[in-house]
């Protein structure tokens, strides 16, 4: 009996595992068959699974797409990466034109260290002044970004009652008013910052790390957007999310007769679309304990399902520990570029 | 990317529309050498570009970029507003 060739991969968490044809092609199929369960949407076809197994067994450390199927970049506080990251203490307007012009982005976007819109309302006019500054050096287009973080608004440090101190105590009716007067304030602030950042000629205005406290968040976002676009048609809008699925923190809140507690990202995009926002940022959550074979099988059946039905772009989210990469600090390049491939050419997503 | 801002459109579309614009191939829009030339030509700002007096890049960029595309930028119409040139 001979050993069966094995091949080099990662866990979730980034560890190196080895496994064989047969083993691989089994953790596609789980990934697949867990998706569409989760999500009730089609598995991927037998046709798109060989590609991924291709795809993951491939020779070389890095690999990619074909330059005409090359797509676009968003991101998240990417203006406050290299100095919150990697200690490298350079002004967001410097940040950008590093972006633009050494790093090849296609966008960036300014964003305070503490990047959430209950903190940034009291410096807004700072925060535009320094987006105003990075507007006039940069060509590419550059986004305002925070994340709605509906938790901020919750005691000692907020106005509102706490839901998770209440939930656990019984009060539930308590926990959901807490949560339905959270969103007054959040939505306020968020508009009122996406002001100060149209008035300088933002180009977009990102709300990132949606649902991130449940569906209370979620509606945030989308009430936000609408506000925005009604008043600044000019900026657009790109809601990113916070996970695969939306969290029933409140659990009877709806958008436009949607109940938000339990949907997807299929289903998540066509309410963001409704909001009037330009880009869909969607996340399936890599699960660390399993292979990327199966968490990036799994994250193209949620993302296929989600593009298909798109009638606006799609950028996965591709950080740590989402859309089939690794939960680590530091990314393999190796497992990156085999999760952007797949995205591309099975999803046909619009941007990363 | 400015066309899945402002108009929402998808990749493909996208990329079509750019390529319609500037009177170039799919491919050719995709190409770094081809793009770096017609960047320069055409004063759309390059990603690295030799300090040169006219070498275009930050605002006056997009403005040549908006004017190509047929869209209007958030940050130039505020420029031009402020600029009291609107």
């Amino acid at each position: 009996m001979t050993d069966s060739k094995k091949y080099f991969t990662r866990m979730g968490d980034g560890s190196i595992v080895y496994m064989t044809e047969e083993e691989i092609r089994a953790d596609i199929l789980a990934g697949v068959k867990d998706a569409a369960d989760r999500g009730k949407i089609p598995p991927l076809t037998q046709d798109e699974m060989d590609h991924i197994y291709s795809i993951v067994t491939m020779p070389g450390g890095v690999v990619g797409v074909e330059p005409s199927r090359a797509i676009v970049t968003s991101n998240d506080s990417g203006s406050d990466k290299i100095s919150t990251k990697c200690g490298i203490p350079v002004e967001r307007s410097v940040n950008a034109m590093i972006h633009e012009r050494v790093l090849g982005a296609d966008s960036v976007d300014i964003g305070l260290e503490d990047y959430n819109y209950k903190t940034v309302k009291g410096v807004a006019k700072r925060e535009a002044a320094v987006l105003k500054n990075a507007l006039n050096k940069t060509t590419m287009p550059l986004f305002y970004g925070a994340m709605p973080n509906l938790g901020f608004y919750t005691k000692p440090d907020g106005p509102v009652d706490n839901w998770a101190v209440l939930l656990p105590e019984g009060k539930i009716k308590e926990a959901l008013a807490a949560q339905e007067e959270a969103v007054e304030h959040a939505v306020k602030d968020i508009v009122y910052v996406a002001e100060q950042m149209y008035d300088v000629g933002a180009d977009g205005f990102q709300l990132d790390t949606s649902g991130a406290a449940g569906d209370a968040d979620f509606l945030v976002s989308l009430l936000a957007t609408e506000i925005i676009k009604e008043k600044f048609p000019d900026m657009g809008v790109e809601i990113g999310m916070a996970g695969e699925f939306v969290l029933g923190m409140h659990g009877r809140l709806k958008y436009r007769d949607v109940k938000l507690a339990g949907l997807y990202p299929h289903q998540q995009v066509k309410l963001v679309e409704q909001a009037g926002a330009s880009i869909f940022g969607a996340v399936v959550n890599t699960n660390c304990n399993m292979t990327f074979p199966w968490n990036i099988a799994r994250v193209c059946t949620f993302l296929k399902a989600c593009s298909e039905v798109a009638t606006i772009p799609v950028h996965a989210n591709v950080g740590m520990g989402v859309c089939g990469i690794p939960m680590c600090e530091n990314l393999p390049s190796e497992i990156v570029s085999r999760a952007d491939r797949c995205l591309i050419e099975i999803c046909n997503l619009d941007g990363l | 990317m400015r066309m899945q801002i402002s108009q929402k459109m998808r990749i493909k579309e996208a990329k079509q529309y750019v390529a319609d614009k500037l009177g170039l191939t799919l491919e050719e829009i995709c190409d770094v050498v081809t793009m770096s030339e017609v960047r320069e030509d055409r004063g759309f700002g390059l990603g690295n570009f030799e300090p040169y007096a006219e070498s275009n890049v930050g605002m006056e960029a997009k403005f040549k970029i908006a004017e190509a595309l047929g869209i209007k930028i958030n940050s130039v119409e505020r420029f031009k507003e402020r600029a009291g040139i609107k």
